[in-house]
């Protein structure tokens, strides 16, 4: 890494992973990103590097991008070989060139997980984030006005911790980052920033049984204790939270098996 | 689901299978390696507890049964997860491949778990059906004639002047050979490299770790492998030394 406040310019090697679309076959392809700026994004950089391509005609490399200030999860890239690139605690888009040296070697790949099909190039389609978060992730309320704020109260180091969960942007780096591609660290952050709360506490069982499962469906790894999703992870979440959630199952677990259900349904006593 | 469905369909009852079933087996392990410390101690001591736990009759099987189902539980959720987590990384893997802080043991879990179960193969076939080194077998050398009781809990449960097999003898004879003892040494020291991770996994699969005291955890994982691993040493590393010698002359010289 150069110094933090240094204005010359580099230039860099790019081994883009390039495929076309998710059938067929994708292979790394060298590109020279020359007198770079040091204070430009990574994505910046990807921008220019995309201009010379259509000057010449070529198909600019496709990837994922908004608000390119490390609050929205759309940036996805591996680089040389870590989710988000060299930094701890952000996200793709506030990796700055300065964060590599003159003549580096640079490998860009997508997140690589079997539930993240490629689409093109560097986009993978992250989609089954929102159906696991639609199978759970989300608590049952009025939703008119807003409530009274201290119409609850909630103890300041729940809020707390619950904010900490609360601030995963579903990038999917965990996923990335996880020698078993497993999604647990995700999981675990949605089903954790909701039962910490006490606005979460009616459908808490219910939450984490159908959540785990629709992940364990959809075909992510399982955890075996690396904890390399919390050091990849943007928002440096903590794999207390999986902690947190394995005891949540294991308590739904029990409580949803033996618990007696009301003889309503079936139009009364037996 | 029901809880069955729950425990060996989903990705984290398996995990807790795996941790229930590695528990029962850290038990065990630190169990048998107390009771074989006795080895230190006059044969009476290592004889009058092998005779014990024969005269457990039912009751040895019943543990032997739950140990049995455990490892079986504990490779067969360790397959099946493994060849779920080859599937999930999808078609195509990374180009580079990077590891951030994930520790060797937590890496070399699967390796050092073959080891193990071939090391556990050959260990029963070694002290408790005597398939190997056929020669220093309980069953070929001279029963053993307790001097004192054998009291176990307080409780006198081999009385002297009985007549016991010589394991305390069999034990010394089977690490006399450098080969073997080595064996040993190596195995024990990749379990207790397995038990480095999987120690602390326990905790955190049943959601008892937290950073607050994951710090001394840690500690207490890795000071607990060093025991395991130091206790184990001592018994073949004593005999190789020859601290520990056959206390019968005529099976020293045919020892070797």
């Amino acid at each position: 890494m150069v110094a933090a406040n240094t204005t010359q310019p580099l230039s860099i090697t790019l081994r883009v992973w390039r495929q076309a679309d998710a059938r067929q076959p994708g292979k790394f392809v060298e590109y020279q990103a020359k007198d770079l700026s040091p204070n430009m994004s990574f994505l910046e950089m990807l921008d220019v590097v995309n201009d010379q391509l259509t000057g010449k005609g070529e198909d600019p490399i496709a990837f994922a991008h908004d608000c390119r200030e490390g609050i929205c999860g759309t940036c996805s890239c591996t680089i040389n070989g870590k989710p988000h690139g060299p930094g701890k605690g952000v996200a793709t888009c506030q990796i700055y060139m300065r964060a590599f040296r003159d003549g580096d070697v640079v490998t860009v790949e997508p997140f690589r997980a079997a539930a993240f099909p490629v689409v093109k190039d560097l986009i993978t389609d992250r989609s089954a984030f929102d159906k696991i978060q639609s199978a759970g992730g989300f608590i049952t309320v009025r939703a008119g006005s807003a409530p009274e704020a201290n119409g609850m109260p909630v103890p300041k180091p729940d809020a707390d911790l619950a904010m900490d969960a609360a601030t995963c942007i579903g990038c999917g780096a965990c996923v990335a980052a996880c020698k078993n591609a497993s999604a647990m660290l995700f999981v675990a952050a949605k089903v954790s920033h909701l039962g910490l709360m006490p606005q979460g506490q009616a459908e808490r069982d219910r939450r984490v049984l159908a959540m785990v499962g629709t992940m364990d469906e959809l075909g992510f790894g399982n955890c075996t204790n690396y904890y390399e999703c919390s050091a990849a992870c943007p928002k440096l979440i903590s794999h207390d939270f999986i902690a947190r959630m394995n005891r949540d199952f294991l308590t739904a677990s029990f409580r949803t098996s033996f618990k007696p259900e009301s003889a309503g349904a079936s139009g009364g006593a037996a | 689901m029901h809880l069955f469905g729950l425990f060996f369909r989903s990705s984290i009852g398996r995990k807790i299978l795996m941790a229930v079933t590695g528990l029962i087996l850290i038990g065990f392990v630190i169990g048998h390696l107390v009771g074989n410390l006795q080895v230190f101690q006059d044969p009476d001591h290592l004889n009058g507890y092998a005779q014990f736990l024969r005269q457990l009759g039912p009751w040895l099987w019943v543990a032997r049964l739950v140990l049995i189902v455990s490892v079986v539980i504990h490779i067969w959720a360790a397959t099946a997860l493994t060849l779920e987590n080859n599937r999930a990384r999808g078609p195509e893997p990374y180009g580079v491949k990077y590891t951030i802080r994930a520790t060797l043991a937590s890496r070399s879990m699967r390796l050092t778990g073959y080891v193990v179960l071939a090391f556990v193969l050959y260990h029963l076939a070694h002290f408790t059906w005597g398939a190997v080194s056929r020669e220093s077998y309980k069953d070929n050398l001279e029963l053993y004639t307790m001097q004192n009781d054998y009291r176990f809990a307080g409780m006198p449960v081999v009385k002297a002047g009985a007549e016991v097999h010589d394991v305390h003898e069999m034990v010394i004879l089977g690490f006399q050979s450098p080969v073997v003892s080595l064996f040993y040494i190596v195995a024990v020291g990749l379990l207790s490299f397995h038990l480095l991770h999987g120690f602390d996994s326990l905790f955190q699969t049943f959601g008892l770790r937290s950073s607050r005291w994951s710090g001394c955890l840690r500690k207490v994982t890795v000071l607990f492998c060093l025991v395991y691993f130091l206790g184990n040493l001592a018994i073949p590393g004593a005999v190789l030394i020859g601290s520990l010698r056959p206390h019968t002359a005529r099976v020293a010289v045919s020892g070797r």
